[in-house]
């Protein structure tokens, strides 16, 4: 039988990714033999709101990049700015920079088991997933005051301090957590259904990886051991990180490393809350920023990159921002290529594609 | 609170959301807040649903595919914007890519406000719609025309 060419549309309304991307997968019959992304369905432009707004208010935008890894987003910027000012931080700020930082990878890598799962059709895990990132969830909206957008961290250090009682608070109530996300985390690695919906699926070979720039868990799922909180931004220099690596290339892989990033994270806010210096939580910030700075990172997804430029008045002139889910999409192209149809959604989300990031 | 003798279904669209909304929406469906008791399914296809539930802001490549989805759905049928950016375009309004909230193209029931709104508020937006949904039926069955 020949085979024929047809051009299969995913998105941008597709019930397994919440968010509107659109590819043309074209099949040879259950083949994917290419797919072509097209985005812009969520760009709002908001890069050139910096020209409008005032240099500290602009950490709000800066938040609003994605409602997912918001808190991270704030940090990268007002790093940034902090920089150029030569302001020098509180170290308790950066340590609870950190503590915050730690917890919003929690909830996204839940978040993301959880719409793993669903695309699988294991409905039960993603709720389970989910379950567990309440509590996640229940943390950060205690101590910041909002769930998902913190609106916590500004430029000059943090808005608000969280008590040491609370603190040993917050780790006991971790304790219970990892131990459930452990049980969680279990599924995944063993589940007879998830390897062979995972397994071998999706490959991205570590040459391919590094040639076109993957980032995060879906660069450290291929076995490139890269990993921005190793650069020591914020606390992370005090404390004692390891990146997390799997070098199977396939989805089961990238699900691993995500999966194993939960304890580490815990690992991570165990150490910080033991270490966190006594002391203000903000400077004084006075007069406007003049220079350059080129801030990173590491979000959930990757490395995300801010570049900030300038030039002494109260609006500066440039914040690009270049987010992990852009640096991932040509990894993405790669890896559908060749696969079967069935196994798209899955594959697409193994880079956890955040669109409101990669479009802004 | 409203009742209706069918479960209400629901289709949800991301137009320019920054993504905060959207996992508030899914937070609805799942253990904690769990709005399934109440028979609402979240569905993937447009001609199975009663509400449509949009974040985010319009923008100029979205337009068509909101008034698609929108134009799929049977009649009557509700919308409910959630977050501020459905409801005006909020922070982002002055974006050079952002035309304003979704009743710019389509006409749009209840408004739930927020950044992001929350789970609660909502559920409580949808139960809204409800009735909403409920006298557009009764509206129907006398004949006075849909929507
Ligand atoms: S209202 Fe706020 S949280 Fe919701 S999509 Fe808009 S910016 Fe994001």
């Amino acid at each position: 039988m020949s085979s024929r060419r047809i051009v299969v549309p995913f998105g941008p309304q597709h019930p397994v990714l919440p968010e509107p991307i659109h590819l043309d997968l074209v099949l040879e019959d259950e083949h994917v033999v290419e797919a072509i992304p097209s985005i812009g369905y969520v760009h709002r432009g908001l890069e050139r709101l910096v020209e409008k707004r005032d240099y500290k208010d602009f950490v709000y935008i800066a938040e609003r990049i994605c409602g997912i890894c918001s808190f991270i987003h704030s940090v990268a910027y007002c790093q940034g700015i902090e920089n150029i000012m030569n302001l020098e931080v509180p170290r308790r700020a950066d340590y609870l920079r950190t503590i915050w930082s730690e917890y919003s990878r929690l909830h996204s890598h839940l978040l993301w088991l959880g719409l793993f799962a669903d695309a699988m059709g294991f409905e039960n895990l993603f709720m389970n997933s989910w379950r567990l990132r309440e509590k996640v969830l229940d943390a950060m909206e205690e101590t910041t005051g909002g769930r998902v957008i913190q609106g916590v961290c500004k430029v000059g250090g943090v808005r608000k301090d969280i008590s040491n009682s609370k603190l040993s608070e917050m780790v006991k109530d971790l304790d219970i957590l990892s131990s459930e996300m452990e049980d969680l985390c279990n599924v995944f690695f063993d589940d007879d259904t998830v390897r062979h919906r995972t397994k071998g699926v999706g490959f991205l070979s570590k040459d391919d990886a590094y040639k076109l720039g993957a980032v995060g868990p879906t660069a450290r799922g291929c076995g490139i051991s890269y990993d921005v909180r190793k650069t020591g931004y914020a606390a992370y220099n005090d404390l004692d990180i390891a990146p997390v690596v799997e070098t199977g290339g396939d989805c089961y892989s990238r699900c691993n490393v995500r999966a194993k990033e939960l304890l580490q994270s815990v690992d991570i806010i165990r150490q910080a809350v033991a270490n966190i210096p006594d002391g203000d939580v903000d400077v004084k910030v006075k007069g406007n920023p003049n220079g350059e700075y080129f801030s990173r990172v590491e979000q959930p997804r990757g490395e995300c990159i801010h570049y900030i430029k300038a030039n002494g008045k109260k609006n500066i002139q440039r914040d690009r921002v270049r987010t992990p889910t852009s640096a991932n999409i040509p990894a993405l192209v790669k890896m559908l290529a060749g696969c079967e149809m069935a196994d798209v959604p899955v594959i697409v989300l193994t880079i956890d594609p955040c669109i409101g990031c990669a479009e802004r | 609170m409203s009742y209706l003798t069918k479960s209400p279904w629901i289709i949800h669209y991301d137009a320019s959301s920054c993504n905060g909304c959207d996992i508030e929406v899914l937070a609805s469906l799942t253990p904690l807040y769990d709005v399934e008791r109440f028979g609402i399914i979240n569905t993937g296809n447009p001609k199975h649903a009663d509400i449509f539930l949009v974040t985010g802001s319009v923008n100029e490549q979205n337009k068509e595919v909101i008034k698609n989805i929108y134009d799929q759905m049977p009649k009557p049928n509700v919308v409910v914007g959630v977050g501020i950016c459905a409801c005006s375009g909020g922070v982002f309004r002055e974006c050079y890519n952002v035309s304003g909230g979704v009743g710019e193209i389509i006409p749009v029931d209840v408004y739930v406000p927020g950044c992001s709104a929350k789970p609660e508020a909502i559920i409580d937006g949808v139960v809204k719609a409800l009735g909403i949904l409920d006298q557009k039926y009764k509206a129907l069955k006398e004949g006075g025309g849909s929507n």
